[in-house]
């Protein structure tokens, strides 16, 4: 059980990480650290290995990212899982959470202009006979995503080369 | 007659004349003129303080505490260094008499070894160890006397090798375990037969712990913690290791109150406090800091499992230490002195590491590697490190 949360948790840091690398950092045979990421990967622990990227450095490709409020009628019988099936089923929903307080699921949607993400949200998203209303607030800076700081002056070593 | 025109030999006292500049500062000349160095010769944590320990501190300055403290500390932080040290270590220590918050470790060594040591006393020093420890002894007057460790022995010292070095003008043991630059650690059943020796010869015990918290396999014991050992112990610790405050300065030193009330002498004459934000922002690592030791001393143990066993398959033979943060590999099969072999690997692949030497008796032969940077510049230190032997196998 150790091993496996000290596996996670590498790899959660670096998916890129190699087995031979996590086999000596955690201190087990290369063939045992295999069968654990085969198990975490067919459990469905670990889902999708993928980079953090910073879109605002790649040029007209930033993209516009919506973070949307949605208020909806819950079914009989499925609750809220059926509704959110149907808006997490377009691609370019990029997350969807069910969420206490004022509203019911918050949806983060990524497009390529905001002309894009009205669109979606007039045409698709509210057009579903369960959605009561939205609040669509838009991304204007990112400054930390997934654990990673954006530009993060702590990650420049400031130590001189030799000390005692 | 002018200052100008005294000789050096006389403007300067002989007991600083008689220090060696320091090993370390060449090859920190020589690596900081070079570009694309991949530093093993570090230190210190590579985490910056965490986040709510520097928000602790400029808090404090902003609710204006940027007055002098008591001299010993302010009171809040001793208490919480006491159950501090009661909670991780089980070593009780009085926060009204006992316990002296210091500028860094290095002055609670310097005040240790002046309330303690007469000229001409001798203070046994363990070697390879910190630089630090034989020069301080020398500027207080006393005789510092070298026992060097042995690979074979895991660099722990023995009671042989001490009862060897005891003469009749022996005052002081200078222990420090978890070592640097060996890594090595003593466990409870290693440092009972020291304690014999230390009663049996009436001596005082200088305990360096500051790398407590980085042991990787058994928690730490404290010296002080022996059977009528809490009396013969000074115990010195601090921030900078576990919770990566090196740049702060901010340490402590615990002993019996007739030892502790002589060094709070030297210590406010000399610092009067240490610095009033480095105090509030090791009450906050204290308090709400648990968690981040944890995760860093987890992040050092998985990248000391990583480099002994990645130094193994290059054909560098390395001890597993059991705790700080370096590696301390043998290089005796490549013929090469410690010094021939950090400035070829420095020069040809832009490696530093330091060379066993400098740390004194029992270092030659080897090379100190510090572990503490990231994964992926261990990993390209490694490759060229490999290149390397080949290269001169």
């Amino acid at each position: 059980m150790e091993d496996k949360l000290e596996i996670l948790r590498l790899l959660e840091e670096n998916g890129r990480m190699d087995v031979p690398t996590i086999a000596k950092m955690v201190d087990k045979s290369e063939e045992d650290v295999q069968a654990i990421i085969n198990k975490l990967e067919k459990e469905k622990i670990i889902l999708s290995y993928a980079a953090v990227v910073d879109w605002s450095k790649v040029n007209d490709r930033e993209g516009v990212t919506a973070m949307i409020d949605v208020k909806v009628t819950p079914q009989r019988g499925v609750g809220f899982d059926e509704v959110a099936e149907r808006i997490y089923r377009f691609p370019e929903v990029k997350a969807l959470y069910l969420v206490s307080g004022a509203y019911d699921l918050s949806v983060v949607i990524d497009g390529n202009t905001m002309s894009e993400i009205a669109s979606f949200v007039s045409e698709k998203l509210s057009a579903l006979d369960s959605v009561i209303s939205t609040t669509t607030h838009f991304r204007l800076k990112t400054y930390k995503h997934d654990g990673v700081v954006f530009d993060d002056e702590d990650d420049d070593d400031k130590r001189i080369v030799v000390s005692p | 007659m002018t200052i100008s025109s005294i000789k050096q030999t006389e403007r300067l006292s002989q007991a600083v004349q008689k220090i060696r500049p320091s090993g370390i500062r060449r090859f920190f000349d020589m690596a900081s003129t070079m570009e694309d160095v991949i530093s093993l010769g570090v230190g210190e944590p590579d985490f910056v303080t965490p986040w709510n320990v520097r928000e602790a501190s400029i808090a404090s300055m902003e609710r204006g505490f940027t007055a002098y403290t008591a001299n010993p500390g302010v009171i809040e932080l001793r208490e919480e260094i006491a159950s501090y040290l009661d909670k991780q270590f089980s070593t009780l220590y009085n926060p009204e008499s006992e316990i002296i918050v210091t500028v860094g470790a290095s002055e609670a060594i310097d005040i240790a070894i002046r309330a303690t040591v007469n000229p001409g006393e001798e203070v046994i020093v363990i070697e390879p160890g910190f630089v630090a420890y034989a020069p301080i002894v020398s500027l207080a007057g006393g005789v510092p006397v070298p026992i060097g460790t042995k690979k074979e022995n895991e660099f722990k010292i023995t009671k042989e090798e001490l009862e060897a070095a005891i003469t009749p003008n022996t005052k002081a043991v200078m222990l420090s375990f978890p070592n640097n630059p060996t890594g090595a650690v003593m466990a409870k059943e290693d440092l009972l037969p020291i304690a014999e020796v230390i009663e049996k010869h009436n001596l005082l015990v200088l305990s360096d712990e500051i790398y407590a918290e980085l042991s990787y396999d058994n928690k730490h014991y404290s010296f002080a913690n022996l059977p009528a050992m809490r009396d013969r112990t000074i115990l010195i610790s601090g921030f900078s290791k576990a919770f990566a405050m090196t740049g702060w300065r901010i340490g402590f030193v615990c002993a019996p109150q007739d030892i502790a009330q002589a060094m709070l002498k030297i210590h406010q004459y000399t610092m009067m406090c240490a610095s009033s934000l480095a105090q509030y922002g090791a009450l906050e690592a204290l308090q709400n800091g648990r968690e981040q030791v944890e995760r860093m001393v987890t992040s050092y143990r998985q990248r000391r499992n990583f480099i002994v066993k990645a130094f193994s398959e290059i054909g560098l033979p390395c001890h597993l230490p059991g705790g700080a943060f370096y590696a301390f590999p043998s290089i005796e099969q490549t013929g090469m002195s410690s010094e021939t072999f950090a400035e070829a690997l420095l020069k040809e692949e832009k490696v530093a590491v330091v060379p066993g030497d400098v740390f004194g008796e029992g270092g030659e032969n080897h090379i100190r590697c510090s572990y503490a940077t990231s994964m992926d510049s261990l990993q390209t230190a490694i490759e060229r490190i490999g290149r390397f032997l080949k290269k001169h196998r």
